[in-house]
């Protein structure tokens, strides 16, 4: 399954969750904002949410600091 | 000369009021063609500036005169960017500003002296706009400051937490004020630089369940909180449900680098403002001037956004 995330192409071998890329990529669910095909994802449904081949993602984690 | 006035099509008075107004103002001798215009010849009104008013000038004019017919009472007087004690006269462009001490400007002279300084267009972009901020801490509290300095007409400002001592080092609060709500010192702070501008608190901790009501009226957000995940709720909260522009920022912690923030718009009506890395954690702070810089630069996008959405303020 092919993705863009954040303007870069990525290849999985198996289909993924928003949930699973997430684990993928090593980011904190609880500190991102995600925008699936210019659409922005509901954190409740980062599980159930399956992504499909040629999924345009923009991922943003916030670091600590205000 | 009657000859080069007529070589334009124009009689010659005429030719002195209409086409070389511009030039009589800055004194310049200005050539159209064979024509030359020479400040010497004027002979109508020019304006100074008085308490940031036009008024016209006239010959004979000094401070004292200027402060007998507009301001008496005045303590101070500043002629040309710089406090005089003695009288002297006043020539045509200057701008003369008097001042009685501890004197509250009225609702006009306020908006007066921000027309003068910002323009009409800006003025009129941001006077009854709103801008919700999420967070009165370091990015917050610079943030409503400058936002107040322009005069945007409504702020909405939320925080469930009080000052402590070791806010004070970044943070928009002063020494009396620990111990205070962080929204009832920030309102007061606003008041004391513009207390005609109109101050809504919310003293709660936002979440998913309240962000849509309370910042409804909103016409652009501010995310400032310090934790990620309040961040990443507030973000992700707006961008579903208000469709509104947000600007929040990620990556200000340190003293180091100052020069990599940089606000880059990774979705749409998403504004980011940082260096996206550098976190606060033990060994690396978050002090004053990185915090203001970003609240700053939130303060700056803000102000863009409200004036796209608004008819042809210069840049």
């Amino acid at each position: 399954m092919n993705l863009t995330v954040n303007g870069e192409s990525r290849t999985f071998e198996q289909p993924l969750s928003v949930h699973q890329l997430l684990t993928e990529l090593s980011l904190n669910e609880k500190r991102v904002v995600i925008e699936l095909n210019e659409a922005i994802v509901d954190k409740a449904s980062y599980i159930d949410r399956l992504l499909s081949d040629g999924d345009c993602l923009e991922i943003i984690q916030f670091v600590p600091g205000g | 000369m009657a000859v080069r006035g007529q070589s334009l099509g124009i009689t010659g008075p005429q030719v002195r009021r209409n086409s070389t107004d511009a030039a009589a103002r800055i004194g310049r001798k200005v050539s159209v063609g064979d024509f030359t215009f020479r400040p010497e010849w004027v002979s109508y009104p020019v304006m100074i500036k008085v308490n940031e008013k036009d008024v016209a000038w006239i010959d004979g004019m000094t401070l004292a005169t200027l402060r007998a017919q507009h301001k008496p009472d005045a303590d101070i007087t500043v002629y040309n960017g710089f406090p005089v004690v003695d009288d002297c006269p006043v020539t045509r462009g200057d701008q003369v500003c008097f001042i009685r001490r501890g004197e509250m400007p009225s609702a006009a002279e306020m908006r007066q002296l921000i027309v003068s300084r910002h323009s009409p267009a800006v003025y009129e972009a941001v006077c009854d706009r709103t801008v919700g901020i999420a967070g009165v801490g370091g990015l917050g509290s610079a943030l409503a400051i400058a936002l107040a300095r322009l005069s945007v007409g409504r702020l909405i400002i939320a925080d469930f937490d009080v000052v402590e001592p070791s806010n004070l080092n970044r943070q928009q609060y002063f020494c009396e004020q620990i111990g205070m709500r962080k929204v009832d010192a920030m309102k007061a702070n606003l008041e004391r630089i513009n207390p005609y501008l109109d101050v809504t608190i919310v003293a709660e901790r936002l979440d998913a369940g309240n962000i849509t009501a309370h910042f409804a009226a909103a016409d652009v957000l501010a995310e400032c909180f310090d934790n990620p995940e309040s961040k990443s709720v507030f973000v992700e909260t707006c961008l579903a449900e208000l469709h509104k522009p947000v600007v929040a920022v990620s990556g200000i912690a340190g003293y180091a680098d100052a020069d990599k923030l940089v606000c880059r718009e990774p979705m749409r009506n998403f504004y980011l403002i940082g260096d996206g890395v550098s976190a606060a954690q033990p060994g690396c702070g978050l002090m004053a001037p990185k915090v203001g810089i970003a609240a700053h630069m939130q303060a700056s996008k803000i102000l863009e956004l409200l004036l796209d959405h608004s008819t042809g303020a210069p840049k």
